[in-house]
């Protein structure tokens, strides 16, 4: 924890802006497309210094955002979409393959590796209020993996 | 796990000639922790009376069958383009798999078979699969004759209806089939079998097993 503590400090301080409304956001990143592919997933940490509920993202490339939770049940993937993704403070919660994730869908043109996808997050405080958090997620390889770096194919 | 003494009796006679059968003594050149066994890691299919061959087209519009790739050995996978997860790290295990058997890989063929054929264009599949390895290749059919070949390969699916008309998703079965070099069914691979794995079992059925 003492680690977390500290690592959590310094992205803090790192993202300014974020910090003052207590929304970590780390490692976003949005699965490359192929011509004439009209959906794919964003994936991202979120951590929150209070309790908070992600109720939804937004971005100027689609008006289809949705939350989607993807489960593996007796070898079929089921996929829906969810109202609401629960933020436990100090704990990052990972929106990533084979979990939840935000899905972008009615895509108009395909994105690219490298290109950015600028996403807006809906973060509502336990006091009801809010708050809108403006990010850019970097388009990776169709083929990356959860968890490894850019730059790195393994 | 119980070995499958059929199996082994099977690949024991099969493997009399083969190149490589001295990789067969137990443990021999096989990275891998656990315990000796000559079992396989997917799930071994025997004498299955489903799943025997398909007559699909290819993005170039070709009609192909499973004799096409006779010699070779054939991992199926059924999945749609706008899967945002489980497709993609299919085929990403698929694709380090062949990469993995280095020459060798080249006589796998991976066929992704799309169950949106109203979304998968041909267009877009003859992007999609390649992306993941050049070697790839992406089949589809009409609507109708998907719904008969997913019964006729045991894969369920099922369209889920999004906000928009466009946006709906599609619940699917996530394992792969593999056919030996003689266009037999021979393993069930589920999804979470590591890249590692399923490369010792292609490499043990180009092998004869």
């Amino acid at each position: 924890m003492r680690r977390f503590s500290r690592s959590l400090f310094a992205v803090l301080a790192f993202y300014a802006p974020l910090a003052a409304a207590q929304v970590m956001v780390e490692d976003p990143w949005v699965r490359a497309t192929v011509p004439g592919q009209t959906a794919t997933g964003a994936f991202l940490r979120l951590t929150t210094l209070t309790p908070a509920r992600l109720v939804a993202a937004k971005s100027p490339l689609t008006a289809t955002v949705e939350l989607h939770d993807m489960k593996i049940e007796a070898g079929v993937m089921r996929m829906q979409a969810i109202d609401e993704i629960p933020l436990t403070p100090n704990a990052a919660t990972e929106l990533k393959p084979g979990g939840r994730h935000i899905m972008l869908m009615d895509l108009n043109r395909s994105l690219a590796v490298g290109n950015k996808v600028p996403l807006t997050l809906v973060v509502e405080m336990p006091d009801g209020k809010r708050q809108e958090y403006a990010l850019e997620a970097e388009v990776r390889a169709l083929d990356h993996e959860a968890g490894s770096a850019p730059a790195h194919g393994k | 796990m119980m070995p499958n003494w059929r199996a082994l009796a099977l690949s024991g006679l099969l493997l009399g000639g083969a190149p490589f059968a001295a990789a067969k003594s137990p443990s021999a050149g096989l990275p891998s922790a656990g315990p000796p066994t000559a079992a396989f890691h997917a799930m071994e299919m025997h004498d299955a009376d489903f799943a025997r061959d398909f007559r699909l087209r290819d993005a170039e519009g070709k009609v192909r069958a499973l004799a096409d790739w006779r010699g070779k050995v054939v991992l199926l996978f059924f999945g749609y383009v706008q899967c945002p997860d489980v497709c993609p790290t299919t085929l990403l295990r698929a694709a380090r798999a062949v990469r993995l058997l280095g020459e060798a890989g080249k006589q796998v063929q991976v066929l992704f078979v799309t169950l949106d054929p109203e979304r998968d264009t041909p267009p877009v599949l003859k992007e999609y699969a390649p992306a993941f390895h050049p070697g790839f290749l992406g089949l589809y059919t009409t609507p109708e004759a998907t719904k008969t070949l997913a019964r006729d390969f045991r894969v369920f699916y099922r369209k889920r209806p999004g906000r928009t008309p466009g946006s709906y998703s599609i619940d699917h079965s996530v394992h792969s089939y593999v056919y030996d070099r003689q266009g037999r069914l021979r393993l069930s691979v589920d999804h979470a079998e590591t890249a590692e794995a399923l490369a010792e079992d292609l490499s043990r059925l180009l092998q004869g097993e």
